[in-house]
């Protein structure tokens, strides 16, 4: 159904010339001219040529917005990476230094002292905060001293991972861990070789709480995360999407890297986002923040929509363009080609009859003087039959000579209407009343009509002007062509004759028979002389006289017929006779 | 009543010069112009019938020529093939207009008509 819509569509919008044939160029072998194909042509080029730079621009405009959105986007992470970074290691530095400097400028026996690390505890507990115990342990991994709210002195931590640490690096900073207390916080070591050989250890255990603060504080938005993690990917503090301390995060831990990456990532939800991290230096920790994509890509997509929907009205209207004057232009060289065609074909017709009317005009006066000839040499053997007695009166040499006479009167009448084809001597011009002619003429044929039974009406407008032509001649005219629509009726038949003012300067006479009408090929030839579809009865004269009297008048004869359905014979006669002088034709045989 | 008839067809002009001595009107005949011209110049002639196409000098041409010699002669043209330009020169100089081939009886007709006039 919908393809037979749309089907009917198409037909009803089709321009005339999709269908149309080349147009016919009588003579010439012109070059095909495709109006299908230059139609496509035209707009697939302009349609080409236009579209593809908007695409093209389109599309840069679209990447060089997604970059600038994602730069807006990125930017404020970057910062904030670097500057808790920054953050992050001076509060790492500060604890650090204070051990260091503890260490170095105490001796061995001053800090194994529990009452001068007591005071040195909360000296430096009410300095920096966050310090829950501080311990001192010799070479052998033995903790000497310790102030804090365990029982830990004496404990033995040669086996530990982080003494063999800080053995090796002179400083240790540990991951997270929960401890005793279930609190996270974490370790730092600081080792100092004295003078004599002696190792000590300083260990201060530092409550996270202020550490955390600098990252939590950060959690901004429900759609950006910051916490750390440790570089096994287990969690150092809080995280809103990743749960609590010491889970270990989704991702694979990324590569070191101590100035702030961005990595794009699915989130745990399946969520495009930003993942963008930096390594603490000399920390096991990493600052990590996810950031949802979601708030940029609202704003993407919308400035999306808008440039899509903006490239396809630009493209619809263009195509629009493209097609109406694509089909405008093609139309426009169509009508011009079949007006040409048109032009053409009356040209080749109008040149057609004259060359006929020259070769019948030659013809006619080569043959009237050999007639001429047998017309007087005949004639002078019956004057001799007639006035004198020498021959005899033999009826039948008389009759034989009156035969030959005849015949000659009939060749001549034939030249002579011939050459009235091509000229008639005279044209006499008056004013002429065509509505009198018309019932003149009709008054011939009165009786016939009746005979017949056709019925022949006449429709006359209220004002007809009056004609200046030659009355006999377009007696003629009206008389050959009303004959003729007599001969193609049947009997019973119709024939209307419709006088009509087209223009103030013009008269026209249509002539309609519903008869047997005339066959396409017949109708190129009926004009032409000695063409007859009723050999028996006619000289095939009568429409190329009728044709060089209308052209002699100055007036134009057209024909419409459907074979079966009848014919309409137009004649349209000038008011005030143009006197068209063509001597050319003729004028050699004079 | 004497009458000169022109025509490059011998055959025609002779037979039709004997019809016309039938009817009892004297005819004489040439073939060329040259030959008209000269026998204009020995006889009086009332009438020419002239063909209008002949070689050399068309019929309009002698008669202009004729009538300077004989200014009370009058003409009939006679032509295969009707010419408007032919037709109004003919005209205009006061002659006969006549078409090929045409009855013996129109043309006497036409004879005595344009002798009777020029009376």
């Amino acid at each position: 159904m919908a393809r037979n819509a749309l089907v009917a569509l198409w037909e009803r919008f089709k321009p005339t010339f999709w269908d149309a044939a080349d147009p016919p160029e009588p003579g010439t072998e012109g070059e095909k001219f495709n109006y299908r194909r230059i139609w496509k042509l035209v707009v697939l080029l302009v349609t080409t040529v236009s579209v593809v730079p908007l695409l093209v621009i389109t599309f840069m405009d679209y990447n060089l917005n997604r970059r600038a959105m994602r730069a807006d986007f990125v930017y404020p992470i970057n910062s904030l990476l670097s500057n808790t970074k920054l953050s992050l290691a001076s509060f790492l530095q500060q604890r650090q230094a204070v051990l260091e400097f503890i260490v170095a400028d105490h001796s061995f026996e001053e800090l194994s002292d529990d009452f001068f690390l007591h005071e040195l505890y909360h000296n430096m507990k009410a300095s920096f905060g966050g310090f829950v115990d501080v311990g001192l342990i010799d070479g052998h991994g033995k903790q000497l001293a310790y102030v804090g709210p365990f029982d830990l002195k004496g404990k033995d931590y040669s086996e530990q991972d982080w003494f063999t640490e800080v053995m090796d690096r002179r400083v240790f900073i540990s991951d997270v861990f929960l401890g005793f207390r279930d609190v996270p916080h974490f370790v730092i070591a600081v080792k100092r070789i004295c003078y004599d050989g002696t190792i000590m250890i300083l260990r201060a255990t530092i409550d996270t709480e202020q550490f955390f603060n600098l990252v939590q504080s950060l959690n901004l938005r429900a759609t950006t995360d910051a916490f750390l993690v440790n570089r096994q990917g287990v969690l150092q503090t809080l995280s809103f999407s990743h749960g609590d301390v010491l889970n270990e995060i989704p991702y694979p831990v990324p590569p070191y890297s101590e100035v702030p990456v961005i990595l794009e990532i699915e989130d745990t939800r399946n969520n495009p986002a930003y993942l963008g991290y930096v390594y603490v230096e000399k920390s096991p920790f990493i600052f990590m923040v996810v950031k949802q994509q979601q708030e940029m890509m609202r704003n993407w997509w919308l400035l999306r929509l808008e440039m899509l929907g903006f490239l396809l009205i630009s493209v619809t209207c263009i195509v629009a363009v493209i097609l109406t004057s694509a089909t405008m232009l093609v139309r426009r060289i169509h009508d011009a080609d079949m007006k040409r065609s048109i032009a053409l074909h009356n040209m080749e017709h109008t040149n057609k009859m004259a060359s006929i009317g020259r070769l019948a005009a030659g013809v006619a006066h080569e043959i009237n003087n050999p007639l001429a000839v047998i017309n007087e040499k005949a004639g002078l053997i019956k004057d001799l039959f007639s006035f004198s007695d020498k021959y005899g009166q033999d009826k039948k040499l008389l009759s034989l000579v009156e035969s030959i006479l005849g015949s000659v009167e009939r060749c001549s009448a034939i030249t002579h209407r011939l050459l009235g084809f091509a000229r008639h001597v005279d044209v006499q011009l008056e004013r002429v009343d065509v509505v009198q002619t018309v019932r003149d003429v009709l008054g011939f044929l009165d009786k016939e009509a009746q005979y017949r039974a056709i019925e022949v009406s006449l429709d006359v407008p209220e004002i007809v002007p009056e004609v200046v032509t030659d009355k006999g001649q377009l007696q003629q005219v009206l008389l050959n062509i009303v004959n003729n629509a007599f001969a193609a009726v049947r009997d019973g038949g119709r024939i209307a004759i419709v006088l009509s003012v087209p223009e103030p300067s013009e008269v026209r006479i249509a002539i309609t028979d519903n008869g047997c009408g005339i066959s396409p090929e017949n109708m190129k030839r009926i004009f032409e002389p000695f063409f007859s579809t009723k050999p028996k009865h006619g000289t095939g004269l009568g429409l190329s006289i009728t044709y060089g009297l209308v052209k002699k008048l100055g007036g134009t004869i057209e024909v419409q017929s459907e074979v079966g359905r009848g014919t309409t014979f137009t004649i349209t006669l000038p008011v005030a006779h143009a006197q068209k002088e063509k001597e050319g034709a003729n004028s050699a045989c004079g | 009543m004497r009458i000169l008839l022109v025509d490059d067809e011998l055959e025609l002009v002779s037979a039709l010069a004997e019809r016309l001595a039938i009817r009892g009107i004297i005819a004489d005949y040439a073939t060329t112009g040259e030959q008209a011209l000269r026998m204009a110049g020995e006889n009086d002639y009332d009438l020419a019938v002239l063909d209008v196409k002949m070689p050399h000098v068309s019929g309009l041409e002698l008669w202009d020529q004729l009538h300077v010699l004989h200014p009370r002669m009058r003409c009939v043209f006679l032509t295969g093939h009707t010419s408007e330009r032919d037709f109004q020169a003919g005209t205009r100089a006061g002659a006969l207009y006549l078409l090929k081939p045409l009855k013996i009886e129109v043309l006497i007709q036409n004879i005595h008509k344009l002798l009777a006039e020029g009376r």
